[in-house]
């Protein structure tokens, strides 16, 4: 293989998967914070509700 | 693991597995094309990826419009979420166009009528996004969002016409659904499919991961009230 096409075929390879990877990640801590949120939410409406 | 989870997984693993598959064949078993060397297997990534950013718009466009009709927040939540997921694959279409094109054309970027359309379609969708952080209101956010949407969509459809349109410097139609055939090697065009298969999956997976997300979102906003008003 032509050596340069090959380091940039790579570079495009590498690129398209490091934005969908990354934006998987973002989705991962997204998830992440919202269950945290959830959480704390209900027992925080626990709490008022009883008092 | 609820039904929805599993069928997450499952398409994930899917896709994953038939990626696996398609670089193999791409890097090990098809020849270096005459012209263009090497680089010409970055076509296999490129050109999925703009099919499935035109078919997350799609879906965008339609759940946009049930949203308007039926008013239900699952419509707004697939628009969203599928709005997201098109964005994603339009920042990979563009990058893997412009890494091709700084070894072909030896230029990253052209102003193209074919180029500055997927640019302004970027920019069009990046504006949905900014909008509903705009709008504090559940349901104006919705509303007002889905309406851009459903318009957004024209962009979509003169990228998409571009190459036929004006003289362009990208490259014409090459599959056979719209040159009626010659255009490409059969073996190239087959992997094209499978590519889009392949990152079909995957994007279906991460769409339904984020329109869950968007449904939780929506929870823990009513649960706030509730505690506010407490």
């Amino acid at each position: 293989m032509d050596e340069r096409n090959f380091t940039f075929m790579f570079y495009g390879f590498a690129a398209a998967w490091a934005v969908l990877a990354l934006y998987v990640v973002y989705l991962g801590a997204r998830e992440g914070k919202l269950r945290r949120q959830l959480e704390n939410l209900k027992r925080m409406l626990e709490e008022r509700e009883k008092t | 693991m609820g039904i929805r989870n599993k069928l997450i997984y499952l398409l994930a693993i899917l896709g994953g597995i038939l990626v696996i598959r398609n670089l193999n064949v791409i890097l090990l078993h098809f020849p270096d094309e005459a012209a263009q060397g090497a680089i010409y297997r970055i076509m296999f990534f490129h050109v999925p990826c703009w099919f499935i950013c035109f078919t997350a718009f799609f879906v965008a466009g339609v759940a946009s419009a049930l949203y308007l009709w039926k008013r239900k927040t699952v419509f707004d939540n697939v628009a969203v979420s599928a709005v997201e997921v098109g964005v994603v694959f339009t920042i990979t279409g563009l990058i893997t166009g412009m890494i091709w094109a700084r070894i072909i054309w030896g230029i990253w970027w052209t102003w193209d009528p074919r180029l500055t359309w997927a640019f302004i379609t970027l920019l069009v969708y990046l504006g949905y996004l900014m909008l509903r952080r705009a709008i504090d209101d559940p349901t104006e956010r919705a509303k007002n969002s889905a309406v851009l949407c459903i318009f957004a969509f024209t962009s979509v459809l003169i990228t998409y016409k571009a190459i036929d349109w004006w003289r362009t410097q990208h490259p014409g139609a090459v599959l056979s659904f719209r040159t009626g055939g010659g255009n490409i090697e059969p073996a190239w065009e087959m992997m094209l499919l499978w590519n889009f298969l392949a990152i079909g999956l995957i994007a279906t997976a991460v769409l339904l991961i984020r329109t869950n997300q968007e449904r939780v979102q929506r929870e823990v906003d009513a649960l706030r009230r509730r505690v506010h008003e407490l």
